[in-house]
C-alpha cells in the first residue's frame, strides 16, 4: 500500500512539473467597496508562471497585483475562472498550495520587538522548522542576506532594505518552491534594490524556484524572465520584458533642444502635443515616444536635433497604457501655458539651509547640512529612508524645529516667525492627508479659510483650482473617496490655493500611476515657469531627472550636489549605457561606505 | 487678535461640525448614549427599594405577632416570600438569596408586649450589598416605630413624647430620579465633551492631517480655539438635549432660570475641553485618546458626588473632590433645577469652576505649544 502511494505521489509530481507552476485562466474577482459599489479587481486575466523563472507584474497601485498574488496563495478565491498552483485548483486544495508556496506580502509581519535570530525562530517554529533544522538552513539564508553580522539586532531597528531581507529569509525558512513577492522594494533604497534582486536571481538559478513578484518599478520588471502587464484589473501584455519594449517600435526619438529652449520647456511642449504618448528627460536629451497611428507634428520639435532610437521597456509600457486608456492622446495643456518669466542669470535666494542640525537624544538624523534654492528652481532631496532627507523636510516646512543652524524660508527666519513663512508656502503630504468624510468643494474651502483668502478671491481660486485640476465633476464626492490621482490633484489645489512662493512636496508621486505622474510633473513644471519654487522629496531616481538642481543624502549628510546632468557623471552605467541617476547614486552610497570603512579601520 | 486669526478660526469650526455631523457615527454619539443612559438612570437606577423578598419565622404565632408582619406588609414594600419554621431553615434562603431579609419572631413576643416588657425581634439581612442592606434595615425600623407607637396607644392609651413631621423640601416624594437625571447632564456633558476634544486632535494625527494643518498660517492658540469651540457647542446641545428630557419626560420641575443654569454649564464645558485638549497633546492615537479620556472620566464620576454622598468620603478624598469639576457642575444642576437658585448663590460653585478651566486650558495651550516646538 504504502509504496503504492509513493508511486502515485511521484507519479503525480512528475504529470504536474510539465504544467507551469502557477497558472491563472480567465481569473476575475470583485470586491464590494462600501455599500452598494462592485469594483471589478481582476477582468479574465490569464497567464502562466514557468517553472525556475522569474515572472514580474508590473502596473500601476490598482492595477491587481495584490489580488493576483493572493489568489496564488489561497488567501482569495476568484469568481469565475480558476487558479493552479503546481497542478492542484487553489480553491479546492488551498492547504496543498500553501505548503509548497512562499508567500511575502507587502508588508511583511516581522516582529519589530524582537531580534533577527528570534525573529526566525519564530517563523520557523510557525512553518514547524525547530532544532537542526533550522541551524542547519538559517546560516545559508543569513549569508544570502548578509544579515549574519546583525543576529542580535532588533528587527524594529533595521533598515528599510534589510526587514525586507529578513523577511525574505522568513518566507524561506519553510524551502517553499513556489515564491510569491508583492512589492518586495517599497521605500527600499536603491542599493538594498539591486541586493534583493540579485537574491532572487541567485535563488532561481540555484535552487530552481518559480517567483512571481509584484512591483511597480519598470526596471525591476525589465530583469524578469516574463512580464504581465496590468492595468484596472486587466492584462494589457505578456512576454519576455522585449515584447514589451517593441509595443513602442519605431517610435522612440532623442531629442536635443538647441540652446536657446530649456530642456523642461522642450518637455512639457512635447508631452502636451497629440501624437506624442510620452516624454521624458534623460540626461541633457528628451526622449519621447510617439505613438503609432496619430502623425506628429515635426514642427513642435522647433530646431532639436532628433534622431530615433531603440525603444525602452518604459516607453513600450506607456504605449500599452495609453492604449488601454483609450487615447493617444496626451496630457491636456493646462491654463493657457504660463508664459515662463525671463529667467535671471541669478534670482534671489528663497530657502537657506546652513549648519543645519537635528538631534534625537544622541542620535544625528541631520548633521551639518547646508544648501541654497532659488527663485523658480525645482530642487530635489533624494536619499534612501532614514537618510535624513525628510527630517530635513519637516523642519524647511516649520514641522519640527532644528536643534541648530539656521533655516530662511522665503526670508524669514523659522525659528522666529514661522506662521508668517507659512503664509507663502504649501505643502503635500506623502501619504493624502485631506480631510476625507468632508467633499471635495469643503475641502477647498477649509484650506481657503485656512489661509484667509476672502469672498472673490476665495470664489476665484476655488474656481481656478477646480478648473486647473478638472475637479468640477467630482465636487461633491467626499475626498477619501475620490480615484488616486484625483486625490493628489485635490492635494495640489489646496496647498497651492493662496498662490504660494514655495511649494513643497514629500513623496508626492509614490503610489501614483505613471501616467498621473507624468501629468503632475507637468504642472509642476509649468509652476516653476511661473516663478514657484518647488522642493520634493523622492525615491524614484528617475524623477530627479525634473530637478534643476538636487541633493543626494545619506546618513543626515549630504554626499553630492548639482544638476541631473552633473550627477549623472558619479555613476558607471554598465557598458554601453549612459549612467543613469541610479547608478549615480549606487556609486556615490559605495564610495561613502568604503571611506567610513577605512575610516574605521 | 486680528480678524484673520478669526476667520481662520472660523474655517476651522466649521470644518470641525461638518466632521461630527458628517459622520453617522459621531452623530449618534451625541444622542443615542446619552438617551440610553437617560433611560437607564431613570427608570433602572434608584436608591428606593421596592418589594424587597423576605422570609418570616414567627415562632410565636400570636395575634401580636401577625399584626406585626401585616404591618410590614401594609406598607407595600415587603413582600413574603416564605413562612419559615424553625431557625435552621433560615441559611438557606439567604444564601441563595431568595431572601433579602428573615424577620424572626421569639415565641413570647406577645407575652413580652402585654406584660409591659421588651419584646425581642430579630432581623438577618443579606449584607452582600451593603447598600440594599441598609435600606432595607431602615424601613424595617421605621415601620417598627409606628408599631410601637400604634401598640402604646392603644394598650396603654400613651402617646410617645416625640412625633417628628417631616417634610424634604425641593424633592417631596425623595424621588431618587430627580437627584439623578440632572446631575446626569453634567455627567454625559463631561464624557461627550472630552471625548469629541480629545478624539478630534489624535484623529487628525493619526490620518496626518495634523501635519498640513500646522504648515497653514494656524498659530497653536488658533487651532485650540477652533477645536474647543465645536466641542463646546455639542456639550450645549447635548445639555439641552438632557433638560428637555428631564423637564417634559420625567416631569422633573425646573425651578431656577435657564440664565444660570447655561452660565454654569459654559463655564463647566470650558473646564472639561481644557482636560480633553491636554489629553489631545499628550497622545498620538486615537486609541490612547479614548484610553485617557476613560482615565480623566471615571475619577471625575466616582468622585462627583453622584453615587456616593462626598461627605461620607474620608477628609483626603473629600479635598480631592475639589479639583473635581463635574462635582461643582452636578452642585450647580441641582441647584438651579430642585432649589431655583439664584445666580449669587450659585456664584461660589461657578468660581472654583471657572479657576479649574483657566488651569486646564492655559496648561493644554503651553503643552500643545511645547510639543509643537
Amino acid at each position: 500500500m504504502a509504496t503504492e502511494a509513493a508511486s502515485q505521489t511521484s507519479g503525480m509530481e512528475y504529470h504536474h512539473s510539465t504544467e507551469p507552476v502557477i497558472l491563472y485562466e480567465g481569473v476575475t474577482k470583485h470586491f464590494t467597496r462600501g455599500k452598494r459599489e462592485i469594483f471589478t479587481a481582476l477582468e479574465g486575466i490569464s497567464f502562466r508562471v514557468e517553472k525556475g523563472s522569474v515572472t514580474g507584474m508590473v502596473g500601476p497601485d490598482g492595477a491587481g497585483k495584490t489580488t493576483l498574488i493572493r489568489l496564488a496563495c489561497g488567501l482569495l478565491f476568484a469568481d469565475e475562472g480558476s487558479v493552479r498552483v503546481r497542478g492542484w485548483n487553489v480553491s479546492d486544495h488551498p492547504q496543498q498550495v500553501q505548503s509548497r508556496v512562499g508567500y511575502m506580502p507587502q508588508k511583511f509581519g516581522l516582529y519589530e520587538d524582537l531580534t533577527v535570530q528570534e525573529n526566525l525562530d519564530l517563523y520557523g517554529d510557525l512553518h514547524g522548522i525547530t532544532g537542526e533544522q533550522l541551524a542547519e538552513r538559517t546560516p545559508a539564508l543569513m549569508q544570502m542576506t548578509g544579515l549574519g553580522r546583525f543576529m542580535d539586532r532588533l528587527a524594529g531597528r533595521l533598515s528599510g532594505g534589510m526587514k525586507q531581507k529578513l523577511g525574505l529569509a522568513c518566507t524561506l525558512l519553510s524551502s517553499p518552491d513556489v515564491l510569491l513577492l508583492d512589492e518586495p522594494t517599497v521605500g527600499v533604497d536603491p542599493l538594498s534594490r539591486r541586493d534583493l534582486w540579485e537574491i532572487i536571481h541567485q535563488l532561481v538559478a540555484d535552487q530552481g524556484l518559480s517567483v512571481l513578484v509584484s512591483t511597480s518599478y519598470l526596471d525591476e520588471a525589465e530583469r524578469c524572465h516574463r512580464v504581465a502587464v496590468l492595468h484596472h484589473g486587466r492584462l494589457l501584455g505578456e512576454g519576455p520584458p522585449s515584447r514589451v519594449s517593441e509595443a513602442a517600435a519605431g517610435g522612440s526619438w532623442l531629442a536635443e533642444p538647441p540652446a536657446s529652449l530649456k530642456l523642461r520647456q522642450l518637455q512639457s511642449r512635447l508631452i502636451t502635443s497629440p501624437g506624442i504618448v510620452d516624454a521624458t528627460l534623460e540626461g541633457k536629451r528628451v526622449r519621447f515616444v510617439a505613438s503609432d497611428h496619430t502623425p506628429w507634428e515635426s514642427g513642435i520639435l522647433e530646431n532639436a536635433t532628433c534622431h530615433e532610437t531603440s525603444p525602452r521597456f518604459e516607453d513600450g509600457f506607456m504605449v500599452l497604457l495609453r492604449r488601454a486608456a483609450g487615447t493617444g492622446a496626451s496630457i491636456p495643456a493646462a491654463d493657457g501655458e504660463k508664459t515662463p518669466t525671463v529667467v535671471e542669470s541669478s534670482p534671489e535666494v528663497v530657502v537657506e539651509v546652513r549648519d543645519l542640525v537635528r538631534q534625537f537624544g544622541t542620535f544625528y538624523a541631520v548633521k551639518n547640512v547646508n544648501f541654497q534654492v532659488r527663485r523658480g528652481e525645482i530642487f530635489g532631496l533624494l536619499g534612501p529612508n532614514g537618510a535624513g532627507k525628510s527630517t530635513t523636510f519637516r523642519m524647511l516646512c516649520g514641522l519640527l524645529p532644528a536643534s541648530s543652524g539656521t533655516l530662511r524660508v522665503a526670508g524669514v527666519d523659522l525659528r522666529h516667525a514661522r506662521a508668517s513663512a507659512r503664509q507663502r508656502m504649501g505643502y503635500v503630504a506623502q501619504k493624502f492627508s485631506l480631510y476625507g468624510q468632508q467633499t471635495v468643494m469643503e475641502n477647498l474651502e477649509f484650506f481657503a479659510g485656512a489661509y484667509g483668502l476672502r469672498r472673490e478671491r476665495k470664489n476665484r481660486r476655488i474656481q481656478w483650482a477646480l478648473d486647473q485640476f478638472e475637479l468640477q465633476k467630482h465636487v461633491n464626492l467626499p475626498s477619501g473617496e475620490l480615484p488616486g490621482g484625483y486625490k493628489q490633484r485635490l492635494a495640489m489645489a489646496c496647498a497651492l490655493m493662496h498662490e504660494p512662493e514655495i511649494l513643497f512636496l514629500d513623496e508626492p508621486t509614490s503610489g501614483v500611476d505613471p501616467i498621473a505622474r507624468r501629468e503632475f510633473w507637468y504642472r509642476i513644471n509649468g509652476l516653476a515657469d511661473g516663478g514657484v519654487t518647488v522642493i520634493v522629496t523622492t525615491h524614484f531616481m528617475e524623477e530627479a531627472e525634473y530637478c534643476d538642481r538636487m541633493v543626494i543624502m545619506l546618513d543626515g549628510e549630504i554626499l553630492a550636489e548639482g544638476a541631473p546632468s552633473e550627477i549623472r557623471q558619479l555613476g558607471h552605467g554598465p557598458e554601453g549605457r549612459e549612467p543613469t541617476i541610479e547608478d549615480a547614486f549606487i556609486a556615490i552610497v559605495e564610495d561613502f561606505q568604503a571611506a567610513k570603512a577605512r575610516e574605521a579601520a | 487678535m486680528d480678524l484673520d486669526s478669526l476667520r481662520r478660526i472660523l474655517a476651522l469650526i466649521v470644518k470641525e461640525l461638518l466632521a461630527i455631523l458628517k459622520d453617522p457615527r459621531s452623530r449618534y454619539t451625541v444622542f443615542v448614549p446619552s438617551t440610553i443612559q437617560l433611560l437607564v438612570f431613570g427608570y433602572a437606577a434608584t436608591y428606593d427599594l421596592s418589594r424587597i423578598r423576605y422570609a418570616a419565622c414567627d415562632q410565636d404565632r400570636s395575634a401580636a405577632s401577625r399584626e406585626f408582619l401585616a404591618s410590614l406588609e401594609g406598607s407595600g414594600t415587603f413582600l413574603r416570600v416564605a413562612n419559615l419554621e424553625s431557625a435552621e431553615e433560615i441559611q438557606p434562603w439567604i444564601d441563595a438569596r431568595k431572601a433579602l431579609a428573615v424577620v424572626q419572631i421569639p415565641q413570647d413576643f406577645e407575652r413580652n408586649l402585654l406584660a409591659g416588657r421588651h419584646a425581642d425581634v430579630q432581623v438577618i439581612v443579606d449584607g452582600r450589598n451593603s447598600n440594599t442592606a441598609g435600606t432595607a434595615l431602615n424601613y424595617i425600623g421605621t415601620i417598627t416605630d409606628s408599631f410601637n407607637v400604634a401598640w402604646n396607644r392603644e394598650h396603654q392609651g400613651v402617646e410617645p413624647p416625640i412625633r417628628i413631621e417631616s417634610r424634604a423640601w425641593y424633592n417631596p416624594n425623595l424621588e431618587t430620579r430627580w437627584f439623578m437625571i440632572p446631575g446626569l447632564l453634567g455627567m454625559l456633558a463631561l464624557i461627550q465633551v472630552i471625548i469629541i476634544t480629545a478624539m478630534s486632535v489624535a484623529r487628525e494625527r493619526e490620518q496626518g492631517t495634523f501635519d498640513q494643518l500646522l504648515v497653514t498660517p494656524f498659530r497653536p492658540f488658533e487651532i485650540m480655539i477652533g477645536k474647543a469651540l465645536p466641542g463646546i457647542l455639542v456639550g450645549m446641545v447635548q445639555a439641552t438635549f438632557v433638560v428637555v428630557v428631564a423637564r417634559f419626560w420625567f416631569g422633573i420641575p425646573f425651578n431656577g432660570s435657564l440664565g444660570t443654569l447655561y452660565t454654569g454649564i459654559f463655564i463647566f464645558l470650558l473646564s472639561a475641553v481644557g482636560m480633553g485638549l491636554m489629553i489631545s497633546s499628550l497622545v498620538t492615537t486615537m486609541q490612547q485618546a479614548l484610553l485617557g479620556a476613560l482615565v480623566i472620566v471615571m475619577p471625575c464620576s466616582l468622585l462627583s458626588g453622584l453615587g456616593t454622598p462626598i461627605s461620607n468620603m474620608p477628609q483626603a478624598v473629600q479635598y480631592l473632590t475639589l479639583i473635581n469639576p463635574l462635582r461643582y457642575a452636578i452642585s450647580v444642576t441641582h441647584r438651579v433645577f430642585l432649589e431655583g437658585a439664584p445666580f449669587h448663590l450659585i456664584l461660589p460653585e461657578l468660581v472654583p469652576m471657572g479657576g479649574i478651566a483657566l488651569v486646564t486650558l492655559s496648561v493644554a495651550v503651553w503643552m500643545f505649544r511645547h510639543k509643537l516646538t
